[in-house]
């Protein structure tokens, strides 16, 4: 047993367990997510997309008239459940990383900028930034649906042009504090142009934070993402996107609970990995940023 | 104080025609011809002429935007294809269940994310916090929608307890106004929590505490009220929120509101009130920038001489 006594208190100091702080759930949530990601070819017990007529809104494996090649059940068009949601994680990650690679690089491009210039560019991006903050994403997706049609790449291009104010704000408050910073006056110096500075000396210290903020985000994305192709803005059928799997099953609620019950769990378990280890990478590899 | 409201009323002004600018070309360009969308496929090109002019699409786009400006001006957005009322009207008469639904929620929510906040910072670890950590994860990792659905399952389809869609009695408002609100109880608990933690780490607290303030005092007199203009600014967040929560939480439980509205719109290519909806609410966001902004000059009059 290791303990310590503190030398003021008198009391017995325990020493922190081995592993303390790791999110185990996170991190099993997230390996659970990626094990479906890259092999959904091989796990997937069905096609994601044929459906079998004979066997349609079928209970999962354990209920009394359940079949146990689909462990899950099966949807109204007879289609596996289970590999539905296997093949839905690929999605998942597709659009939310395209969503975050997408607004990502405007963000940081904007925040590079802003911090970097300062005055009133800096004032004017960082206003346009509050303002953007404020509107709510649904909104734009209507207008951008209404003139491209719903589709998954709608949504990228509806998080893609919203989501930017997040990363143009820390971005902009590591580049203000860089900006004073030795190396960047001594590159100044040695006559490196704006441009050279910003992209060879000031971006490769902020992509750390960079990586988190993008960890942070994408369960949020996924939420969302998942939420506008619940409300039919985003992917179309038959695609196996966990969102619309749960609006067509909505429709068969009271009697085939198990459409509406393991969509919305897959989601969860996605998130959920991502919440957890991104909070814990976070105070991890950045204990004095405090992102909002 | 009043050349700072007057400069941020200006602003205000010019970022509603800047929206109503992008709208319209938006709406214009891309694609979205009213004309086609209202005239059945048989149409003879007679009638598409006649429709044509009747909406003034013949002439050229700079008249037609200053056309639609000037009635926009007016508060005039146009006829709902598929009521025949003016889109403005339809949205209005749509509002008032919206506004109940988002106020219930929007109360509840702060009532409970402010004294989870309050509580867990003022005593952090104990079982109080540890709920509320808890439930912000939960409101942050579950979407709103799945617990719509899982709801109705349980409360609905199994239990039969509650009704599931519409509005009518008390009991109609439990479950949406209860979904609408995780999100924003979510939002407030983190952020009044760490705002209250970082208040009662402060020097005018200690100083407080050593004049022998009580307790209770410390906390809502001299914490809080620092504490509060973060929170101020997470109520942004909280409408946006409400607004993205109001669309599902309706469509989930066909409650008539706007949200639902807008939906049903946007699948029969109603445009005009889709159009009135995106207006509608970014007039709002803008003039609760505006509203908070002064707010903010109030509390802290450092603000103003920026």
């Amino acid at each position: 047993m290791t303990t310590a006594t503190d030398a003021i208190t008198g009391k017995k100091i325990k020493a922190p367990r081995v592993g303390a702080g790791i999110p185990w759930l996170g991190l099993a949530c997230l390996a659970l997510f990626f094990f479906t990601v890259l092999f959904a070819d091989v796990i997937a017990p069905h096609d994601p997309f044929e459906g079998d007529l004979l066997n349609i809104t079928l209970p999962p494996a354990w209920e009394e008239d359940g079949n146990r090649s689909y462990l899950l059940g099966t949807d109204m068009l007879g289609r596996d459940v289970l590999s539905r949601l296997i093949h839905g994680s690929r999605i998942s990650l597709l659009i939310s990383v395209g969503c975050i690679i997408f607004y990502g690089s405007i963000g940081v491009v904007l925040g590079l900028i802003s911090g970097f210039t300062g005055g009133r560019t800096d004032m004017l991006i960082m206003r346009l930034a509050d303002f953007w903050m404020s509107l709510p994403a649904i909104i734009v997706l209507f207008i951008l649906a209404a003139v491209n049609g719903p589709s998954a790449k709608t949504i990228v291009l509806t998080i893609g042009i919203m989501g930017w104010p997040n990363y143009a704000r820390i971005v902009r408050g590591e580049c203000l504090s860089l900006k004073q910073r030795d190396f960047v006056r001594l590159a100044r110096v040695a006559g490196c142009s704006n441009m050279r500075i910003m992209v060879s000396h000031i971006l490769p210290n902020i992509i750390n934070s960079i990586i988190i903020l993008a960890t942070i985000e994408i369960g949020g994305i996924i939420v969302l993402t998942a939420t506008m192709s619940f409300l039919g803005l985003g992917a179309q059928p038959p695609s196996c996107d966990w969102g619309l799997m749960l609006a067509e099953g909505r429709q068969y609620i009271t009697y085939a609970w198990w459409l509406v019950t393991f969509p919305g769990l897959a989601i969860v378990v996605a998130v959920l990995g991502f919440n957890l280890t991104g909070d814990w990478l976070r105070e991890l590899l950045d204990p004095k940023q405090k992102l909002r | 104080m009043p050349g700072y409201i007057l400069k941020r009323l200006v602003i205000a002004a010019f970022t509603m025609v800047a929206v109503l600018t992008v709208v319209f070309f938006a709406f214009r360009l891309g694609g979205a011809d009213p004309v086609a969308i209202m005239l059945p496929p048989e149409a003879t090109p007679k009638d598409v002429r006649i429709l044509t002019e009747k909406f003034g699409l013949d002439k050229p786009l700079v008249a037609q935007y200053a056309n639609f400006m000037k009635n926009a001006a007016t508060g005039d957005f146009g006829k709902s294809f598929r009521y025949n009322e003016p889109a403005f009207r339809v949205l209005f008469q749509r509002f008032p269940a919206t506004l109940q639904l988002g106020l219930a929620a929007f109360f509840f929510a702060l009532l409970v994310g402010l004294s989870v906040g309050i509580t867990s910072a003022v005593s952090p670890g104990s079982l109080i916090d540890r709920f509320g950590r808890l439930f912000a994860l939960g409101g942050m990792s579950i979407p709103t929608f799945w617990v719509g659905i899982m709801l109705i399952l349980l409360f609905g389809v199994t239990l039969r307890w509650l009704p599931v869609a519409g509005r009518g009695t008390a009991l109609h408002y439990l479950m949406p106004a209860f979904c609408l609100s995780l999100y924003p109880i979510a939002l407030i608990t983190r952020l009044s929590r760490s705002a209250m933690l970082d208040a009662l780490k402060s020097e005018y607290v200690l100083m407080a505490r050593i004049k022998g303030v009580p307790e209770f005092m410390v906390v809502m007199l001299h914490a809080f009220k620092n504490a509060s203009i973060p929170v101020v600014t997470v109520i942004f967040s909280v409408f946006g929120a409400l607004i993205v929560g109001s669309v599902v939480v309706e469509t989930i439980f066909s409650w008539p509101g706007i949200g639902r509205l807008v939906i049903e719109s946007f699948f029969t290519r109603d445009y005009p009130v889709v159009q009135v909806f995106v207006l509608f609410v970014t007039f709002l966001v803008v003039m609760l920038n505006l509203a908070v902004d002064i707010v903010y000059a109030y509390i802290d009059p450092r603000i103003r001489y920026q």
